[in-house]
């Protein structure tokens, strides 16, 4: 089992013909993921990668039943890109373009919810099921491996890295997913934890958040009351100062919200050990799993 | 971006919010004819930044003359670091009360939020946090926008927490505010602004409802859509970010995500999880961060030479920590650009470099065929540099 994606996922990809489009759909391939078609308004016809393309997702979805969609689109296009993937009636939408108009993603995500699909990211590097040989985005595919833990972050490159240090350690995941580094995203941390703790294969979490708002902290809530797993917890961003943007638009301590030390000591809090490195983290994961 | 009170203003207007009347003048003499047209005036310094008032960038003048010493004075001011191009004058206002009325991002709601309190004319900061329920707020929805009765029932919220005697009488007060929240919330779309506010919004005696200041703050990510003010800005740009890091500036211009931090140890690295994480490293083995450099995914030589020359520019800099994470980033590409860099830029600063992932292999036998010593794992190798920079101190 896995969350969100599996082996009978069918996945569309929205801007397979452009450069990052058309290499992220091979590795996608390459990894196992059962890619249907690709859209391209004004390519719809066409064949690319050995699949056909589509002017609108609608068509894209009559054709051949496809389940999810990555986005690959431009900054400029992809709202709009994520809204026509939810109006086909997909529901799972993976957008992968980071620096888009964050007004724009507050009406996509309010088209989103009025619908009941689902959004990862945008600004992230999508999700991988690897037991189910799934991935819709670019985390590598040397990275995958099958096994029992969860892994939840904000930050392409750490979820590379905890994912690779988990594996070298012999641990695997159920599935691994970037929620991205924006401010305005879909999945939250509180959402993927709670498709988390209902999955029979994901055992224990691990969750790697940043600062910069507080989505973390509805996390520590959410595990305060209860959760039936064990969480593994990360922050990155502890000699943040104030008012910087670090990197990602949403990395940004504003006022009195989004501190590394607030979300720490809310995950603790709520009895969740907190790393601090990643080494730390596959040892803490090592020991909760050894101990049954 | 952020625009100038008068830019700003200038948008407000376009919406048909009611703004003083004023005159931006660049130097005292045009101040001084502005007044002459506007009679008393308040001549206000143009900077992006709040607190303008306490550092004296904000005076009264009663005559042409005073004008034009208030704004010699002003346009000769650094505030906060902030040179100021021009001063904004504007007729003297009748106030009887002031009101905070405000739209910006609510990050966990994932909307825009209006806010509104009758505690006006202080930092809005300030009330959140000591008397969080002297503000009102309404979430619309992003597609209709806020309705009539959410502006009202918002309204009516704020003043359930004002104290005092109003100037308005309540039925006036329900009426005006519908159309001004309609028109402000319109314009934060239009302007993909992630703030737009008016502190303090004045209540005069005679009962209007006026703009005393404006803020706007227009998303980066959306700024190819404002070219128009992008230009407009110009000239005015350069002192807009005079008070800004230089550092940061130089590195806006070469286009690196770049945050200057203070410390010793300049860091590089690929994703922003990764290099803030870089930076906590560092810091728990007992060093300092000079900056924040994130080269991204997909990095090729000549990046990493790039970034090189950026931290080397911090004069501060002792030593080097060069974290890469291969994933679509390749460890013998990142090599061969740190080796580049380091004999053209000939650096004698200690260099730590760990890279993992995708060819990695190669990436580590280039680097120490050229005597770069690659660390095992990131936390051995902030401890290797920050010794390293105490060591050369010593």
């Amino acid at each position: 089992m896995s969350i969100l994606l599996n082996s009978e996922s069918r996945v569309l990809v929205q801007g397979m013909t452009g450069s990052e489009g058309t290499f992220h759909t091979q590795q996608m391939i390459e990894f196992g993921t059962n890619v249907v078609a690709g859209v391209s308004p004004g390519k719809g016809g066409g064949q690319h990668l050995g699949l056909p393309v589509f002017d609108s997702v609608a068509e894209a979805v009559i054709a051949t039943g496809a389940t999810v969609s990555g986005v690959f689109v431009p900054p400029a296009f992809a709202a709009d890109a994520i809204m026509e993937a939810a109006a086909a009636g997909l529901q799972l939408v993976v957008c992968i373009t980071e620096l888009i108009p964050v007004n724009d993603m507050v009406r996509a995500r309010a088209y989103l919810a009025s619908r009941g699909a689902r959004l990862v990211g945008p600004n992230c590097p999508g999700l991988m099921s690897p037991g189910e040989r799934s991935k819709v985005g670019i985390i590598p595919n040397q990275n995958g491996r099958p096994g029992p833990v969860g892994v939840v972050s904000r930050s392409g490159t750490l979820t590379y890295e905890i994912m690779q240090s988990l594996a070298a350690a012999g641990y695997g995941q159920s599935t691994a997913v970037g929620i991205g580094g924006d401010p305005v995203l879909g999945l939250s941390f509180t959402d993927v934890l709670e498709l988390f703790a209902s999955d029979p294969e994901t055992e224990l979490v691990v969750m790697a958040g940043e600062i910069g708002g507080s989505d973390e902290e509805r996390a520590a809530e959410l595990i305060g009351r209860g959760y039936p797993k064990p969480v593994v917890g990360f922050i990155s961003g502890r000699t943040a100062p104030p008012g910087k943007r670090m990197g990602h638009a949403g990395a940004i301590i504003s006022g009195n919200t989004g501190s590394a030390a607030s979300k720490v000591a809310a995950l603790e809090r709520a009895g969740v050990e907190v790393a601090d490195t990643i080494e730390q983290i596959v040892e803490r994961v090592t020991a909760r799993l050894r101990r049954g | 971006m952020k625009l100038l009170e008068h830019q700003a203003k200038a948008q407000f207007r376009s919406e048909g919010i009611e703004c003083p009347m004023g005159r931006v003048a660049r130097t005292p003499g045009e101040a001084e004819s502005a007044a002459r047209e506007l009679g008393g005036v308040v001549v206000k310094a143009q900077v992006p930044i709040g607190g303008r008032g306490k550092a004296g960038g904000v005076k009264v003048a009663r005559t042409p003359e005073e004008a034009h010493a208030a704004a010699s004075q002003i346009l000769q001011m650094e505030i906060r670091g902030y040179r100021v191009p021009a001063v904004l004058l504007e007729e003297l206002l009748d106030i009887g009360q002031e009101l905070y009325l405000g739209v910006t991002l609510d990050r966990d709601r994932r909307r825009l939020a209006v806010l509104l309190s009758f505690a006006g004319g202080m930092e809005i900061e300030d009330v959140a946090e000591r008397t969080p329920e002297k503000i009102a707020k309404l979430w619309p929805d992003p597609f209709s926008g806020p309705l009539p009765f959410e502006i009202r029932q918002l309204t009516l919220n704020a003043l359930a927490s004002a104290q005092g005697e109003q100037v308005l009488e309540r039925s006036r007060l329900l009426g005006m505010m519908v159309p001004l929240v309609q028109r402000l919330y319109q314009l934060c779309q239009r302007l993909d602004a992630t703030l737009c506010e008016i502190n303090p919004l004045v209540v005069t005696r005679s009962g209007q409802l006026i703009a005393g200041d404006g803020k706007v703050e227009v998303d980066q990510n959306a700024e190819y859509r404002h070219q128009d003010l992008v230009r407009e800005l110009g000239g005015d740009a350069e002192a807009a970010s005079s008070g800004d890091d230089q550092l940061e500036v130089e590195a806006r211009r070469r286009g690196l995500t770049y945050v200057h931090l203070g410390g010793d140890i300049g860091v590089i690295g690929n994703g922003a999880g990764l290099v803030m994480n870089t930076l906590d490293l560092v810091k728990q083995q007992g060093g300092s961060p000079a900056n924040f450099l994130d080269i991204g995914g997909g990095a090729k030589a000549e990046v990493v030479r790039q970034a090189l020359e950026m931290v080397l520019l911090d004069p501060e800099v002792k030593g080097i920590f060069v974290n890469i994470f291969g994933g679509i980033t390749r460890g013998d590409e990142v090599a061969k650009g740190l080796i580049q860099a380091r004999d053209e830029l000939q650096i004698k600063l200690p260099l730590v470099v760990r890279m993992t992932g995708t060819r990695e292999e190669e990436g580590r036998r280039l680097l120490e065929e050229a005597g770069i010593i690659p660390a095992v794992s990131a936390p051995e190798a902030a401890r290797r540099v920050v010794e390293m920079v105490a060591g050369a101190g010593r």
